[in-house]
């Protein structure tokens, strides 16, 4: 049994948007013999859009509260997060508390108001490097019941899993390691331009407009290319890939009808779990295309 | 006519990564790389120059920096490994606390006015109240009305479990000392932008 301690997020909370992602995680790591303890009482990572209210200490205290949780109640063990945002502002926090003294100093003369200090050395890291590094790529081959042949994906990997920091060393412009999850699973993954576009972020909630535009384009390429379903690891890309289909819909005069699933859900129900085990009942877009391996 | 450097020697020490501007060789690869070009004034290269230029207002006031979708792009290709998606937040971040920003700027009031006041107010996002919020910040009638627009997805949302019909959620348990830490954060951040 691997234990790391777990991030979840606001996204991943009972009844949030990203409830599919946690559920089917879940059921991931289950079947794979991983227990992910939850850090008691965390709070919001400030996300990528935190930097305008907070500036950066508060936005990086607020990461570093949940470190200083952490150490408390876990020790160093390596911290899991499963958001692409989350990921990114609590490694950029460590980073930062590790390698600027003023700005560790600073860090913890504001922990102290909630009685907590935090001196570095836990490891972020993302859910899909857990995969790849800790579990392997013929571990998760091996797992597969129910192979997805012959349905075809578009492995949709987006921004912040990866830039700035990247996956195991995948490159930033053509990254493999999505692709490769989804042969691994048995479908195939399509040729795929859009795969590290930009979905628009948190601009999708105040430039909406603008960002439909650029997930119009990113859901054509797919379709084009040949994608039944768009496979992501991000939790903002699946919302604002699949929640917005119907307004691009409206408002462009396109007609997507394509599910935004995660990599997790896809392992889940290729090693034999069930529809409701990859969370698949919480698609807006329902993911009918799967049902013939249901 | 010579530069005015007061602006640049501000930005270089008051704002977040600020004195990586420096640096910049005006290449442009950050411009070609963003996905918002097409609706920038100016990219962030031009940006760069324009501070070194002295020209505070024109960057202050400028939108272009709230346009920022933190892609990450430009500085995972920027040749003098500037931290651009820094730089950028903190211009915009900057203009924030110099109150130069129009008030109305789209992302600016989503960011500061809804998202970091719901995130502060319980320590977690709230999804429902971040959406009523951000739907009703022009009045009632154009909430309902952006409401009913996204009614089918909202429904969907509810339908899947992926939206909490109640709006309001608790608190953390350490909330009291949370704020607390906030509220010294904020004024270390404030004592770090007066250093020069
Ligand atoms: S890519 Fe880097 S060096 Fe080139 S213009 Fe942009 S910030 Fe300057
Ligand atoms: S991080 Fe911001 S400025 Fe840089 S390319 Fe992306 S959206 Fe443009």
């Amino acid at each position: 049994m691997k234990e790391y301690t777990f991030f979840p997020g606001c996204s991943s909370e009972h009844n949030a948007s990203a409830a599919n992602m946690e559920n089917s995680i879940q059921s991931m790591c289950r079947i794979l013999g991983i227990q992910l303890n939850e850090i008691d009482d965390w709070n919001c990572c400030s996300a990528s859009i935190g930097y305008a209210g907070g500036g950066q200490l508060p936005r990086m205290a607020m990461s570093a509260r949940n470190f200083a949780l952490a150490q408390k109640q876990k020790g160093n063990t390596d911290l899991v997060a499963t958001c692409a945002a989350c990921w990114l502002s609590m490694r950029e926090t460590n980073e930062r508390i590790e390698e600027e003294p003023r700005i560790k100093q600073d860090i913890n003369t504001a922990l102290a108001e909630a009685g907590l200090s935090y001196d570095g050395h836990i490891k972020t890291r993302h859910m899909v490097e857990v995969l790849i590094e800790d579990i392997g790529w013929e571990t998760l081959k091996s797992k597969v019941t129910k192979p997805l042949t012959g349905l075809k994906a578009a492995g949709y990997v987006g921004c912040q899993t990866n830039r700035p920091f990247g996956v195991c060393g995948d490159s930033y412009e053509n990254p493999l390691y999505l692709d490769k999850m989804i042969e691994a699973t048995g479908a195939t993954a399509v040729p795929f331009p859009m795969k590290v576009a930009c979905c628009g972020g948190a601009l999708m909630f105040s430039e909406t407009e603008k960002a439909c535009v650029l997930t119009k384009q990113i859901l054509q390429s797919a379709v084009d290319n040949g994608a039944e379903v768009i496979i992501t690891p991000c939790p903002v890309c699946q919302l604002n890939l699949e929640v917005y289909q119907g307004m691009i819909n409206k408002t462009l005069g396109t007609h997507f009808n394509i599910p935004i699933l995660y990599y997790s859900q896809l392992f889940v129900l290729a090693w034999g779990g069930s529809w409701q085990e990859a969370a698949l009942h919480q698609q807006v877009i329902p993911a009918e295309p799967l049902r013939r391996f249901a | 006519m010579a530069y005015d450097l007061s602006f640049a020697k501000d930005v270089y020490n008051k704002s977040e990564m600020g004195h990586w501007i420096k640096m910049c060789m005006q290449c442009g690869v950050c411009a070609g790389s963003c996905p918002l070009r097409a609706h920038w004034q100016h990219s962030p290269r031009q940006l760069f120059q324009m501070v070194r230029a002295g020209k505070r207002d024109e960057v202050l006031k400028s939108s272009d920096m709230w346009m920022c979708t933190s892609c990450y792009n430009c500085i995972v290709r920027c040749p003098r490994e500037l931290p651009i998606t820094h730089i950028i937040h903190g211009l915009a971040r900057y203009a924030e606390t110099e109150k130069a920003v129009d008030p109305m700027q789209p992302t600016r009031r989503f960011a500061v006015e809804v998202f970091w006041k719901n995130i502060t107010a319980t320590g977690r996002v709230g999804e429902a109240m971040l959406t009523m919020r951000l739907y009703f910040q022009d009045g009632i009638g154009a909430g309902i009305q952006r409401g009913l627009e996204m009614r089918d997805s909202a429904l969907g949302m509810l339908k899947t479990r992926r939206l909490n019909p109640i709006p309001f959620r608790g608190k953390i348990k350490g909330y009291d000392g949370f704020t607390k830490m906030l509220a010294k954060a904020a004024e270390l951040e404030a004592k770090l932008e007066n250093k020069a």
